[in-house]
């Protein structure tokens, strides 16, 4: 699939914003005022920006608000609704926390666990998709949600929770490989199946429909980035989780080594989110010979 | 509204021959032609003379070249467009409810006016059915001329998709494959129509009819026919005889 930046940056961003506004909603850190807002301040940032950002790829933007209406049996909408739903609920939690010192715990719960849900939602965009075997698969949802508490607990400064969580974020990753590497071919789809034409013999594709590129080619058999798949594979857990846990385990503790340890982690999830799209291979690159 | 339909009263669509099709690409052209002139947003193309021309189709054949264990190989040309699913998945993704199948004739459509251009039901389509207009940024797929086949303003022969009327092999049929009486039905059923993809559980309207086993030897009658005349007559037998001569 194509690795649009402007989905990368959604992903990873919102990923990032709504998993520090479950754990604001959980009353971590509890902090109030002016600090209590710089929190909040960064959590919105993040999560409105990712959304904003996902705007960009749509061909008419001006009717996003249409995308609020097919809850019932779309999850790009359904994660639009619970988005916004969230970030209500936890505005006015913050109203609390930063102006009136207050804490509506209830309010913070349910703010949090609609955060978690919006997560939820957008890794069953790319899960749904039955197209895309590597997608399709229950890895995927935990994976995103293990992306966005991890990063959300290194955000909301809970180093002592976020450092286990790299090593089992890294982890997960590692397993999904495993099992995202076997889906494709366990999909039992083929040029044969494809064709119809596998009782005749071995199909191989003779002419393409055009001589040059068309959408459907750049948009889901996206070859090229797959060559250095392995070594981003290595770079990726390495700043994702290894290097940034030894950075945060090993003393001292400065919040300057926690800042870059912060920073490679936000890079090792943008190149790990982009070879997510990269590897993903779509079934309609069978009828093109590719995959 | 994305959510399909239980049972659409007919489940009209075409069936493709796989032994006839000649991969002439009428059917891309007329395909292309019809829905730019007619019904929504007209098939862009980019940079349609330059060295790196694409554009929106409908439409498209792939030929393919298919060599059993024994024998020779055949080519197959193979037309591909929307197959308009009777459990779409294209439909059921769409956040703004634009794409949609039509309960009175199975038809998968896309509301124009209400596609934001997210391209999620191009992912969702198995078959690269969808492709997003890079002009007007909405979804095009293939309406199976729904502006002709039921327009009155055409004469009745030319009330089927254009793809179909156009083909010069007479490889695409169209009816209704919901009713086991219609024509298309009988043809799938005597042929072997298939689906494509059937694994991924899509169930398409759609069928391909597989191409017939070619013949493994020549004409029987072919030994008796006449041999082609190996002595030169005429002009050319009185040049061959003369130059011996001299020679």
């Amino acid at each position: 699939m194509h690795p649009a930046p402007s989905i990368i940056v959604f992903t990873v961003f919102s990923g990032l914003g709504f998993g520090l506004l479950t754990f604001l909603g959980l009353g971590k850190p509890d902090y109030s005022g002016f600090t209590a807002f710089l929190f909040f301040l960064i959590a919105y940032a993040f999560a409105v920006g990712g959304l904003i950002s996902s705007t960009f790829h749509l061909g008419n933007p001006q009717r996003a608000l249409k995308a609020f209406t097919q809850w019932r049996t779309s999850w790009l909408s359904r994660e639009g609704c619970l988005a916004v739903a969230s970030l209500v609920v936890m505005g006015l939690y913050a109203i609390g926390v930063v102006f009136l010192d207050t804490r509506w715990t209830l309010l913070g719960l349910l703010g949090g666990a609609l955060s978690l849900a919006t997560v939820f939602g957008t890794s069953m965009i790319y899960t749904q998709i039955t197209t895309v075997p590597r997608w399709n698969h229950w890895i995927t949802p935990v994976l995103f949600l293990l992306y966005a508490l991890t990063g959300g607990a290194f955000l909301a400064g809970q180093t002592s929770l976020a450092a286990p969580m790299l090593l089992v974020l890294g982890a997960a990753q590692v397993v999904a490989w495993m099992i995202g590497d076997k889906l494709f071919a366990a999909s039992g789809s083929t040029i044969e199946s494809a064709t119809g034409l596998g009782d005749m013999g071995k199909v191989r594709m003779f002419e393409a429909p055009h001589s040059s590129k068309n959408y459907l080619m750049k948009e889901m058999v996206h070859v090229v980035g797959r060559k250095h798949a392995f070594k981003l594979r290595v770079i990726g857990v390495l700043c994702l989780s290894v290097l940034p846990f030894i950075l945060l385990v090993l003393p001292p503790f400065s919040h300057l080594i926690s800042f870059l340890a912060l920073l490679l982690h936000i890079f090792g999830a943008l190149t790990l989110r982009w070879l997510f799209f990269a590897e993903a291979e779509h079934t309609v690159g069978l009828y093109y010979g590719k995959r | 509204m994305t959510t399909l339909p239980t049972q659409t009263d007919k489940k009209l669509g075409l069936v493709i021959d796989l032994d006839t099709c000649v991969g002439c690409h009428a059917c891309v052209v007329s395909c292309k032609g019809w829905n730019t002139e007619n019904y929504g947003a007209p098939l862009s193309d980019q940079n349609p003379y330059g060295a790196d021309p694409s554009g929106t189709f409908l439409n498209r054949v792939h030929s393919y070249e298919v060599t059993p264990d024994e024998g020779a190989a055949m080519t197959v040309h193979f037309p591909k467009s929307c197959l308009h699913c009777e459990d779409a998945p294209c439909v059921t993704v769409c956040p703004t409810g634009a794409s949609y199948k039509r309960v009175e004739d199975g038809i998968v459509l896309v509301n124009e006016s209400d596609c934001i251009g997210c391209g999620l039901c191009a992912w969702a389509c198995p078959y690269g059915a969808r492709e997003l207009d890079q002009a007007e940024g909405v979804m095009k797929k293939c309406t199976l001329c729904v502006d002709r086949i039921y327009n009155e303003n055409l004469p009745e022969i030319d009330r089927q998709p254009a793809c179909v009327r156009t083909c010069p092999a007479g490889a695409r049929h169209f009816g209704d494959l919901g009713d086991e009486n219609s024509d298309v039905s009988k043809l799938v059923a005597e042929r072997g129509g298939m689906d494509l993809m059937p694994e991924l559980g899509t169930k398409p309207v759609n069928k391909y009819l597989p191409p017939r086993p070619k013949d493994d030897q020549i004409d029987i009658l072919a030994p008796f026919l006449e041999t082609v005349a190996e002595e030169p007559q005429g002009f050319l037998g009185w040049l061959d005889k003369t130059l011996e001569r001299i020679g």
